[in-house]
């Protein structure tokens, strides 16, 4: 199997400083990868390099699209870049109101790629809507409702909707559970880790918490001070954490 | 005290940007140029992107008609045409059919426009993504790599909540099929009209300093849905004054019962058509 993503030497400056340097991974298709750390790590800034809305300073990304061309995303031009963002990609932030568009209904909100893509027909882009948002476990009677009327829990699931209806194959996700309560994070992690599964979409996923990594992610990276420091299968970073600042990490989850 | 002032108000070098402008917009239709706009003497709103349009390209030899939601006799159509009458020395008239250059205010005239006719929108807001995206970074990028996607979730959100295209006037439009364009708050009535239109369409917006131009014979496509095709506006009755079926017909009320009568919005074609019926 080839990788969809391939990440090598990647580093992002901010001025004389590091945001992020020599990160390298391969991402495959269909696989749940996790960056942890604490704040400031570099790992938000990471993630905003690889979908291009950072331009990163050093390294080499590469992405296989659907046909199997690569693209070499250090160097792409604007204008495929964003027709990459719109077909293959899909990017659910922190904060809903960052990635939804709060002044317009659910169903627009929802549609709103597949109409970037040429959709014309009203009908189907309902029904389309209404089938992503049961998928969600939003019920579809809330098509026209506006987001600003949902709970924060139903908002992430609708950003998920958004950004899945066009099939996306690479997700990448900032702190998707950033704001949401213990029982809301449950149920939006079943409900990802059920979609994951069906539509086989590799996502890349920030978080500050190792317990979304555990249920979620396959592999996961620990990063400190900008820098990969452990990086390997999420069972056995958890269960045998090697670098002292994973060690750290670990202890620090309060048992229940 | 009487000052003298430069044909057609504004200096020579300001006329020349503007032409700039105009040269530009003509050759990619449906763009908007950036221009350095001037104060002029009427506030922000009144027209001042058209009336800096028209100085710059009047000459002497033109004869200029200036409609204000259609009508020859209100406030701004009077003055802005004494205004050229007195700065540029042209002939006037308020018949569609006589004006080279037009000037207009929410309105195309009922009076099918002929080739050689130049016809001058003032346009508020040329930006037609400006209500779903505040950023004019943003929306530069979105008009450069042709993204227009946004402008449908407008326009689903109007059938969504009110079971068709709710949008009557300033109804988008495609270019040349590649810019989104702001026909100006025209009733999309007028919209078909832009359409292979024998005449030179120029568009001013003085506040958002923005000019674009819809060359003659240029194809504009309103924008709609499969399911949901663009369609104007109709009326149960006719013209109260003239009778006729065809044109855009305002509503005014009579007196303070409820009475109401339909009437023509353009005062030439009405006046005309009144006086055909007469003879």
């Amino acid at each position: 199997m080839t990788p969809i993503l391939s990440v090598r030497q990647v580093a992002k400056r901010y001025g004389q400083r590091y945001g992020c340097r020599e990160v390298s991974f391969d991402l495959y298709p269909g696989e749940v990868l996790c960056i942890v750390g604490e704040s400031g790590s570099g790992k938000s800034t990471l993630l905003s390099t690889l979908a291009g809305k950072l331009a990163a300073d050093e390294g080499e990304v590469t992405f296989r699209d659907v046909n199997g061309t690569e693209h070499d995303l250090l160097t792409l031009a604007e204008a495929d870049r964003r027709r990459l963002a719109r077909t293959e990609w899909g990017f659910v932030t922190q904060h809903a109101r960052d990635g939804l568009r709060m002044n317009v209904s659910a169903g627009a909100n929802v549609s709103e790629r597949l109409m970037a893509l040429g959709q014309r027909h009203y009908g189907e882009l309902r029904a389309t809507a209404g089938e992503w948002l049961e998928k969600v476990e939003i019920s579809a009677e809330r098509l026209d409702d506006r987001p600003s009327q949902f709970s924060g829990g139903m908002q992430q699931r609708l950003q998920i909707a958004r950004n899945l209806v066009t099939k996306p194959r690479l997700v990448f996700m900032d702190e998707p559970t950033g704001g949401l309560d213990v029982s809301v994070q449950a149920r939006f992690l079943d409900l990802l880790r059920r979609l994951v599964h069906e539509t086989g979409i590799a996502v890349i996923m920030v978080t500050h918490d190792l317990g979304v990594a555990r249920l979620l992610a396959h592999r996961t990276l620990v990063m400190q001070q900008g820098r990969v420091v452990e990086a390997g299968l999420t069972d056995q970073i958890l269960d045998d954490p090697q670098h002292p600042y994973t060690q750290l990490l670990v202890s620090s989850i309060l048992q229940a | 005290m009487n000052i003298e002032y430069n044909y057609g108000f504004l200096d020579e070098n300001t006329k020349r940007m503007l032409r700039r402008g105009l040269l530009k917009a003509v050759a990619i239709p449906g763009y908007q140029v950036p221009f350095g706009s001037r104060e002029m003497p009427l506030p922000y709103g009144w027209g001042t992107g058209g009336i800096q349009v028209t100085a710059s390209i009047i000459g002497e030899a033109d004869t200029l008609k200036v409609i204000d939601q259609g009508a020859d006799d209100t406030t701004n159509a009077v003055n802005i045409r004494r205004f050229f009458g007195r700065v540029a020395q042209v002939q006037t008239t308020e018949k569609t059919g006589e004006a080279t250059v037009i000037q207009t205010r929410h309105r195309i005239p009922e009076t099918a426009l002929q080739a050689g006719q130049v016809v001058v929108f003032q346009v508020p807001e040329p930006e037609p993504l400006r209500t779903l995206e505040s950023s004019e970074v943003e929306t530069r990028q979105l008009h450069a790599h042709q993204e227009y996607g946004l402008m449908h979730v407008k326009l689903y959100e109007d059938i969504a909540r009110y079971g068709h295209i709710a949008t009557s006037y300033d109804y988008p439009v495609m270019v040349n099929g590649r810019y989104l364009t702001s026909p100006s708050p025209i009733p999309k009535f007028d919209n078909p009209k832009l359409h292979q239109s024998p005449a030179l369409l120029l568009f001013g917006a003085g506040r958002e300093k923005r000019l674009y131009a819809i060359p003659p014979y240029t194809d504009v496509e309103s924008l709609a849905f499969d399911d949901h095709p663009f369609d104007v506006q109709t009326w149960d009755s006719h013209c109260a004054l003239c009778g006729s079926t065809e044109s855009y017909l305002d509503e005014i009320i009579t007196d303070d019962a409820g009475s109401r009568m339909f009437v023509c919005s353009d005062t030439d074609y009405c006046a005309t058509h009144q006086q055909e019926a007469k003879q």
